[in-house]
């Protein structure tokens, strides 16, 4: 297609924006809780005598965890980003030599 | 998919995690292979690992009105294969169990294998069966990208049906009944998360096309 590379990658990002926003639209009321929750509770259910044989050696407080879920994300998009920089300006120095 | 901290039992942990060893061994092996012997590489291992990290630490929402994380596990599977695959998720699960008390240490094994084994190996011969077919960059990236990510959550619906069978004992309608449970919760869930993963690594993949070509010439011809 004659569009641009830039236009077809934002239509890409668009549309996966569009996805999530309207999960949320179609969800109102929804608390949107965690399938790996929900998937313990089914446990309990299923096998309402189970005990859990081991516990977590350290859980971090509700603030804490939703900063480390962050660091893990910056982490991951830092070293993507970086990546993506260096390719686009290797590409245009190739261009102007 | 991450199994939580103590819900499988001694012998499904056990087993599980002897399952995961050996790729996770292999995997890094051939990582330490291709940082001595291919260093132009190192960045692309540092990438697809960052890809794990990211996706699989944002929780989004789902048409189903639940969330859940995709895997990221596309762009190692089909650049490096499962078993690099399978290293670089289990560095991202380790962080979790340790650190985010999300997944465990005595289901680490199982959550590899279904994360960093089971979806990248259907993504890995995805990816080729559909290059052999003559099937575009882009079809084959989504498919196996998509296929990476859905297929987790099945393998975590199985797991946790063979060791919760309905009625308690593992017959065949327990395992299924079960897994019916499980598959409602995960797998519905993933669906569109794994497409926007493949529509994800389509993008990536079309870039990657056009400064590495010769590097990973036989993934990218």
């Amino acid at each position: 297609m004659a569009f641009p590379t830039w236009v077809k990658y934002l239509a890409g990002v668009g549309i996966i924006f569009l996805m999530f926003f309207g999960a949320i639209l179609l969800n109102r009321d929804s608390e949107f809780g965690g399938a790996d929750g929900a998937g313990e509770e089914a446990i309990l259910e299923i096998a309402p005598d189970y005990e859990p044989w081991f516990s977590p050696l350290w859980e971090p407080k509700p603030e804490t965890e939703s900063m480390l879920f962050a660091l893990q994300a910056a982490i991951g998009a830092g070293v993507i980003g970086y990546f993506i920089g260096q390719e686009t300006a290797k590409r245009k120095d190739e261009r102007e030599k | 998919m991450h199994i939580s901290e103590g819900f499988l039992s001694p012998f499904w942990a056990g087993l599980w995690s002897l399952v995961a060893l050996p790729f996770v061994i292999y995997g890094g092996y051939r990582v330490s292979k291709i940082f001595k012997e291919r260093p132009r590489e190192k960045i692309m291992i540092a990438v697809a690992g960052a890809f794990i990290f990211v996706l699989s630490a944002l929780k989004l929402p789902s048409v189903t009105g639940s969330s859940s994380h995709p895997t990221g596990t596309g762009l190692a599977a089909i650049l490096f294969g499962p078993g690099v695959t399978a290293f670089l998720a289990t560095i991202s699960l380790v962080f979790q169990a340790l650190l985010l008390a999300h997944g465990g240490i005595t289901t680490l094994g199982a959550d590899i294998v279904s994360m960093g084994i089971a979806g990248p190996l259907v993504a890995f011969f995805t990816f080729k069966a559909l290059r052999k077919m003559k099937a575009g960059l882009g079809i084959s990236v989504f498919f196996a990208a998509l296929l990476s990510d859905l297929v987790t959550y099945v393998v975590t619906a199985i797991q946790l049906a063979l060791a919760y069978p309905g009625g308690g004992a593992l017959t065949t309608a327990g395992f299924l009944s079960s897994f019916g449970t499980f598959m409602g919760i995960f797998a519905l869930t993933q669906v569109p998360l794994a497409i926007a993963e493949g529509i994800l690594f389509v993008i990536f993949f079309d870039f990657l096309k056009k400064s590495r070509q010769k590097q990973f010439a036989e993934v990218l011809k």
